[in-house]
């Protein structure tokens, strides 16, 4: 019975999709206010509708509904409730439903929060979040229905991917998702620009705060990301520039650019060709991130099994989408045109290099993404694309971009004086001179890594500087807090972010050039070492019974300099159902380092291969995604964002007054 | 004039630094391309020596072997026409078994694959897509070759070695 509402609810919200991608814009056209007067209603049922659905399907999880596919390849009774509600969006249709009820919030959201809007915008923007919910919620009801039943049922499921039980499961695809689908609303506001032609500073401040957000929303699931692929792999490695990640990455580059544009354009009226081009590239990225993962071209454990009608389904989805917004862009953007002008030493000019190498660095991991994906789908051979070329590439791009970014703040809009910047920032560039040096003689083994730890402490330094520096601004006798108060929150945003930044440049520098890995073949008692620690095997245990598994451990004393510093017990799972061996490593967390030991596999004579490690600093990557995303919050938390709804509210209130 | 030559210096300027860019980009792509052999393509002395390359297959049931060291891992990769034998120094996946599927990345060296990566699957039933591709050619090398009446058994010891 709930699956048939489910379903049902997906057909009515596919209905309101089709009256909320045709009616307003339609109506925005013809300037049909009835027509145009429908988005808001349209969009709060189609909310409704798919919330419905999406609670129908938590349902069939929680209760254990195993006469529905889904959930029987996607579920267990053993399974702990918190993993049942995670196993929703486990697998490829659920996770279409996630990304579909995220559209649905986001267009719900735009049409709660757009009152000082001009109608014929909220209507063409809501009307273009309706037209990519048809394709979404279409792909959905013929190719891919979470819904489905199996006659006859299942006695029980086939379990969840032991590899995605996990906290991480139940935090990581949602975030990410706010984040993909958060771009739609910039995609949104971009087409409804090239459709009327116009777009000035009310267009870019309207649109700032929800690139924000969902940037920040992007920035965090990719941390997570990250983060739990560090430790639930079982190795330690934190990113592999896997395809998987690679079709997240994207859009975040772009992404990034997109905000920083958009801050031009609101500030000084310049980059507006360039800003609906990157908010159209970021959103197509979206897309195409989800269909890649979620398809099954790619191979890994985020993707599902295989059908061909849902390769065919998602080539023509993105050619239409990414071609029919490129074509629109071509056909309109000189309407548009490119704003304002600069000189060459100005902080347009900083961001518009910022904006370039953000987009080549997009553009060579999507080479290098997609490349062997086109020569297999041609049947011209199989490669695969290693990991140092990404390094190789990657790391030369992003260092101007470190550079400059720490610079940025101090360059003038329109025309900067470089003599000026120069004079400002002399000191703190012999500071990180003499920073570079100190690195060099004391821990940093290898000129790439003084050259890290040099970008951090420069991007830090200045920073920190030039927040001190308006923070001085301020009225004398005004205490601290007050001042930090005085200063919009965009503005802390920024300098929040781009310390973030900094201190993640640190820590991956930290555990790039100097981690410590040993592989050893270990008996009990045997002790080895990694970083200045020393690891004694003390103790195996087998046959440990576990909710949906049985484990063995090992018991590990860690010491520095004699001192017991902790004790890790890292295990080897089998999870019963699936009938599959995990690695659950241990690891001691700590501020400049975390230790990390897994148990590999049996060596001779009753002896277990270990893997010991000493990561130092990485926790800093984590903190810097965190801080970075915190920046984001800030920025789009912003104050002026807000104020044009008060006027306008205060504007209602004083017309509503006797007079 | 003068402005003018100045913005001609910039766009000349530009267009070297994009063209030196795009340049290391492709080369350190070309340097990093990764290419997939099957054993039979590799005893077909198709694949590259002293370059990096993967190859595929099924780990044959009963080759598995540690070294004395305890570390090394020797074991032989199959698509059912051809062996190829590989080593490997390091921890294997927890999901690697003999008889189930295999991808490893490494090198040629003499006749032996010596593997720098092995690369882990998803889950129990899931077979590398570069593994299914190997054992779909090597049966269609295995059919053509007992179409043309050469035996299998002879094959098979050539591969073995």
């Amino acid at each position: 019975m709930i699956p048939e509402l489910g379903n049902f609810s997906i057909m009515l919200a596919l209905c309101l999709a089709l009256v909320l991608g045709i009616f307003p814009i339609a109506g925005s056209f013809s300037r049909n206010v009835r027509w145009m007067a429908l988005a808001r209603p349209v969009a709060a049922g189609q909310f409704v509708f798919v919330t419905v659905a999406f609670a129908c399907l938590v349902s069939c999880f929680v209760t254990n509904d195993f006469s529905v596919a889904y959930v029987a390849t996607n579920s267990n009774s053993l399974l702990p409730l918190y993993y049942r509600i995670a196993g929703t969006w486990g697998g490829h249709e659920g996770s279409l439903l996630l990304w579909v009820e995220m559209l649905s919030v986001w267009t719900f959201a735009v049409s709660l929060f757009s009152r000082q809007l001009p109608e014929q915008t909220v209507a063409r923007v809501l009307g273009v979040m309706g037209l990519i919910s048809i394709g979404f919620l279409c792909f959905m009801l013929f190719t891919s229905n979470p819904f489905e039943r199996m006659l006859p049922g299942a006695v029980d499921g086939h379990d969840l991917n032991p590899l995605l039980q996990d906290f991480g499961m139940i935090v990581h695809p949602p975030m990410l998702y706010m984040g993909y689908v958060g771009f739609s609303v910039a995609f949104a506001f971009a087409i409804a620009a090239l459709m009327g032609g116009q777009l000035d500073a009310a267009w870019a401040r309207w649109s700032r705060p929800w690139t924000l957000v969902a940037w920040m929303f992007l920035t965090l699931g990719i941390f997570m990301g990250s983060f739990w692929a560090y430790y639930e792999l079982g190795w330690g490695g934190w990113w592999f520039w896997d395809a998987v990640e690679n079709a997240s990455f994207m859009p975040w580059l772009v992404g990034t650019a997109l905000i920083h544009s958009l801050a031009v354009t609101e500030k000084r009226g310049s980059f507006k060709n360039w800003t609906v081009l990157l908010a159209i590239i970021a959103f197509s990225l979206s897309l195409l991130g989800t269909f890649l993962v979620r398809s099954g071209v790619l191979t890994s454990v985020h993707a599902f099994a295989t059908d061909p009608r849902r390769g065919a389904y998602i080539l023509i989805f993105l050619a239409i989408v990414i071609g029919g917004s490129l074509a629109l862009y071509a056909w309109r953007a000189p309407k548009v045109g490119l704003g304002g002008r600069f000189a060459l030493v100005s902080r347009e000019s900083l961001l518009l290099v910022n904006n370039v190498l953000l987009l080549v660095a997009a553009a060579t991991v999507l080479l290098g993404t997609m490349y062997p994906l086109f020569l297999d789908a041609l049947g011209m051979g199989k490669i695969s694309v290693g990991p140092p070329y990404f390094d190789t590439v990657f790391v030369p791009l992003m260092l101007p971009v470190l550079l400059l970014l720490a610079v940025g703040p101090f360059v003038r809009w329109k025309e900067a004086s470089f003599a000026e910047v120069v004079r400002r920032l002399r000191w703190l560039a012999l500071a990180t001179l003499i920073f570079a040096g100190v690195a060099a003689l004391s821990f940093a083994p290898s000129p790439l890594t003084v050259m890290g730890a040099a970008f951090s402490a420069w991007i830090l330094l200045v920073t920190a500087s030039y927040a001190i520096e308006r923070l001085r601004h301020a009225p004398a006798g005004m205490p601290l807090w007050q001042r930090i108060r005085r200063e919009p929150r965009g503005y802390w945003g920024m300098i929040v972010a781009h310390a973030g930044v900094g201190i993640f440049v640190l820590g991956v520098t930290m555990v790039k050039g100097t981690e410590v890995s040993n592989d050893v073949s270990m008996h009990i008692g045997d002790t080895t070492s990694a970083g200045s620690y020393s690891f004694r095997f003390v103790n195996f245990e087998d046959n440990i019974q576990g909710p949906n598994y049985i484990a063995k451990r090992g018991t590990f004393e860690v010491s520095r300099n004699g001192n017991i510093v902790t004790t890790m017990t890292p295990e080897k799972r089998n999870y019963v159902v699936q009938h599959m061996d995990m690695t659950i490593a241990a690891i001691d967390r700590g501020f400049t380092r975390d230790l990390y030991v897994s148990l590999g596999e049996p060596g001779i004579n009753g002896a277990w291969v270990v893997r010991v490690q000493h990561k130092p600093f990485v926790s800093w990557i984590w903190a810097g995604c965190i801080i970075i995303a915190f920046g984001g919050f800030l920025a789009a938390s912003d104050k002026r964002y807000r104020l044009a709804k008060k006027r306008r509210a205060a504007e209602l209130e004083q017309a509503a007054l006797p007079v | 004039m003068k402005a003018r030559q100045k913005r001609l210096a910039l766009v000349v300027g530009g267009v070297a630094v994009l063209g030196i860019g795009a340049w290391l980009v492709l080369s350190a792509f070309q340097k990093n391309l990764v290419f997939f052999f099957t054993p039979t393509q590799i005893l077909a002395g198709e694949a590259p020596q002293g370059r990096s390359f993967r190859v595929g297959g099924m780990v044959e049931t009963g080759t598995l072997m540690h070294q004395p060291d305890g570390l090394t891992w020797t074991f032989t990769v199959t698509d059912m026409a051809h062996k190829i034998p590989v080593t490997y120094h390091g921890i294997l996946p927890d999901l690697f078994k003999e008889g189930k599927g295999v991808v490893a990345e490494g090198k040629l060296v003499g006749d032996t694959f010596t593997a720098e990566q092995v690369l882990a699957k998803h889950d129990e039933n899931y077979m590398p897509p570069d593994a299914a591709y190997a054992m779909k050619k090597g049966q269609e090398a295995k059919d053509a070759t007992a179409k043309l009446g050469v035996t299998v058994a002879a094959d098979q010891s050539k591969g073995g070695k």
